[in-house]
């Protein structure tokens, strides 16, 4: 297995990743599945034909039915779609924090579905960063420990989680409130700390879910600021679930809409 | 994780939820506390019999007599008589082989007469006992009023208390005066029948010297001491004695003993001889290879061997069953933290899935949960100890003041052996690992999705 972390550089002048920067994304757009305009980096994720079913009783569910998508290597992914047509799911899919009941999901070179657990687990601590609605910080650790935790997780050695959380709580202008409790933050704060939480293991993916969801237009903003700023300067790939169209468009360079657990468009925002 | 990370972070979370983690932790140590306390009582019960026995001198120790006697302490009557010519003869040379042997710390013999003492001008008839030097130190005198004797060789005297209320109403009074020992002191002769010395007669005839005469003396002792147990309590009529002398002192009366005349007719007896030598050994494992030397040797023996293995059977029964009661608090308290666990669970079921989401393996988890109940068993267990010798020394100072109100001595019922306190420590931490890991095993197995969607 080979999740090890990915060197990120800043995008060089010129590339896509710089013309992204400076792109107008207009307020209203279409998606065409087969016109959409697809990055030119290679493939980080591929989806194939994956389906995740739940039995609810005598119900078979199916969040997931059937689809196939592809993420390129520092794309901003949006997923839009309404409440339960499976966006969530799939991004759970694509985090490796669950399994699908069919297909493939290759990340890596790797086939999430087949890994065990362990590999799993290692793929979710080197290569992937989660962001959540709810923020999730622990309550009952500070803000510089919450970011600390990912770097324990991954054995880290002690003389170099100081300077990397410094770093992460840096970028996220969160220096001055390293010890307080995610009780004293604001929303706003709070979504920044669990975003340096994400960043500070230094992964290649953040997968965040509907992370602008419990906060105001302004720190919702904020936060997609940040999160555009780490694609762009980190060469991070982001795959992010939100219903709020408007942001997506602003931000993502590519916008797919589930409905039914189905990819019923894909493309770049106009 | 390492196992730093994995230790900061459970003594995070129990520090977290102190009162309910505090509230186990004490169940445990309740549970241990009950178990030490337990086994302190039995282990202590065991030292003080062991203890009172060894003062007795009866388990680290062979009796040895000549087989000439007519039949030793604990021996059966013989069917067949042993030829005289063929008897090994209890004397000097024995001794010292005696002293060579493996695992011998001393041998001395018993050296008891039954006579006359004076005190304030009256007589009394009584027995007299040399006791030796390791008597110091054994505790056999423990309790004494007065002093043990000053030297090996002082001429002192202890009385047992019997004895000395007998002289004086207040017993202690007694201490500092002077008895005064009449004693028929064995005297060899210088002059034989022919006129010639005992030895050079030896020498021309080949038969050893062993003529003696019988003369009265008296001999003062300053009273040292006076004991209110027996310490030559003993087999064979060992004890019983009621005045006792330094070994040393009483072999140097060279008083007259009972077998004084059957060694006189005994051939080839030319030095001292004795009735019965004691020969102490090491420790009880000791016994049975000393007494195989010395039997190998022609002598007589006997030792409580067998008194002891059955002691220590009695008391590893006794143990087990005070254990057995004892675990049941602690199984109890284990159910305590399989609660506990269970319940931080249900809280922390978010935080699972939140680690998990961060990269933690399921063995990860499993591990804190494992370590969070490791510590309680640590804490419960440092905690119990210190709980349970305390409820040892409670048991012991109200049993003191009951023995003192019955006039007995003070005893100490309860020890707390450092194996008993690790293995108690060890088996804490060993149950709470048990509770945990049903607990662990859980909480490893959850989903991450549903663990972050519980609220």
């Amino acid at each position: 297995m080979g999740f090890g972390a990915q060197h990120h550089t800043v995008a060089p002048a010129g590339s896509r990743r710089a013309h992204l920067r400076n792109r107008n994304f207009s307020p209203r757009h279409t998606y065409n599945l087969s016109a959409h305009t697809m990055p030119t980096d290679p493939t980080l994720i591929q989806a194939e034909n994956v389906t995740r079913e739940y039995r609810l009783g005598e119900a078979l569910i199916l969040a997931v039915n059937q689809l196939s998508i592809e993420i390129r290597a520092g794309e901003f992914l949006a997923l839009l779609g309404s409440s339960g047509s499976g966006k969530s799911t799939l991004l759970n899919l694509l985090a490796g924090l669950d399994r699908p009941s069919s297909g493939a999901i290759h990340v890596h070179g790797h086939n999430l579905a087949q890994l065990n657990s362990e590999e799993l687990a290692r793929y979710r601590r080197e290569s992937a960063g989660m962001v959540f609605q709810s923020f999730n910080l622990l309550p009952r650790m500070t803000l510089e420990e919450n970011v600390e935790l990912p770097l324990r997780l991954s054995e880290v050695e002690r003389s170099e989680r100081a300077s990397r959380v410094a770093e992460a709580l840096d970028r996220v202008k969160l220096s001055a409130r390293r010890r307080h409790r995610p009780s004293e933050l604001s929303g706003g704060e709070q979504q920044r700390g669990a975003l340096a939480r994400a960043l500070v293991n230094r992964p290649s993916i953040l997968f965040a879910d509907e992370p602008t969801g419990n906060l105001d237009s302004v720190n919702g903003e904020q936060i997609l600021l940040l999160m555009r700023e780490f694609q762009q300067s980190l060469g991070m790939t982001i795959v992010m679930v939100t219903h709020e169209r408007p942001l997506a468009e602003r931000f993502a360079n590519r916008i797919a809409v589930l409905s039914d657990g189905r990819l019923i468009s894909s493309g770049v925002p106009q | 994780m390492k196992a730093r990370d994995l230790t900061e972070l459970a003594v995070r979370n129990l520090r977290e939820a102190l009162l309910r983690n505090s509230l186990t932790t004490l169940g445990v140590a309740v549970g241990v506390a009950s178990l030490v306390a337990m086994l302190s009582l039995g282990v202590g019960l065991q030292a003080l019999a062991s203890q009172r026995l060894t003062r007795s001198g009866l388990f680290d120790a062979v009796f040895v007599t000549s087989r000439r006697d007519i039949r030793g302490p604990g021996q059966r009557p013989r069917t067949g008589a042993t030829p005289s010519s063929q008897t090994k003869i209890l004397d000097e040379d024995a001794r010292q082989k005696f002293e060579k042997l493996p695992n011998v710390t001393e041998v001395y013999p018993q050296i008891r007469l039954v006579t006359e003492v004076r005190f304030n001008g009256t007589s009394y008839n009584t027995s007299v006992l040399g006791m030796p030097e390791s008597s110091r130190a054994s505790g056999a005198f423990e309790g004494i009023t007065g002093s043990y004797f000053s030297s090996p060789t002082a001429d002192e005297a202890i009385l047992q208390i019997e004895f000395a209320k007998e002289l004086s109403d207040k017993p202690a009074s007694v201490i500092g005066q002077t008895l005064v020992l009449r004693y028929a002191e064995r005297v060899p002769v210088t002059k034989t029948a022919s006129g010639l010395s005992p030895e050079l007669e030896a020498a021309i005839t080949g038969q050893a010297p062993s003529s003696f005469s019988v003369v009265p003396r008296e001999k003062s002792l300053r009273i040292a001491g006076v004991i209110e147990s027996d310490p030559s309590a003993g087999v064979g009529g060992f004890g019983g004695a009621r005045v006792f002398l330094p070994l040393k002192t009483a072999e140097n009366l060279h008083a007259a003993l009972p077998n004084d005349l059957q060694n006189f007719l005994a051939p080839g007896a030319t030095k001292t001889t004795y009735t019965a030598l004691t020969v102490r050994v090491r420790s009880p494992k000791d016994v049975l290879n000393a007494e195989t030397a010395i039997k190998q040797m022609g002598f007589n023996t006997f030792s409580l061997l067998d008194a002891t293995r059955g002691l220590r059977l009695v008391f590893t029964v006794f143990d087990l069953f005070l254990g057995l009661f004892g675990s049941l608090a602690l199984t109890v308290a284990s159910l305590g933290i399989i609660n506990t666990l269970v319940m931080a669970i249900l809280e922390r079921r978010r935080e699972i899935g939140v680690l998990k989401a961060l990269g933690a393996t399921d063995r990860d988890v499993r591990s804190l949960f494992f370590a969070e109940a490791g510590a309680m068993g640590l804490f419960g267990g440092l905690f119990g100890v210190v709980l349970g010798w305390l409820i040892g020394q409670a048991l012991t100072w109200g049993t003191t003041i009951y023995l003192r109100r019955q006039d007995l001595p003070g005893v100490k019922i309860s020890f707390v052996p450092w194996w008993l306190a690790l293995g108690a420590i060890g088996f804490s931490i060993i149950v709470s690992l048990v509770a945990g890991l049903y607990p662990a095993a859980r909480a490893a197995k959850l989903n991450p999705v549903e663990a972050l969607r519980y609220e």
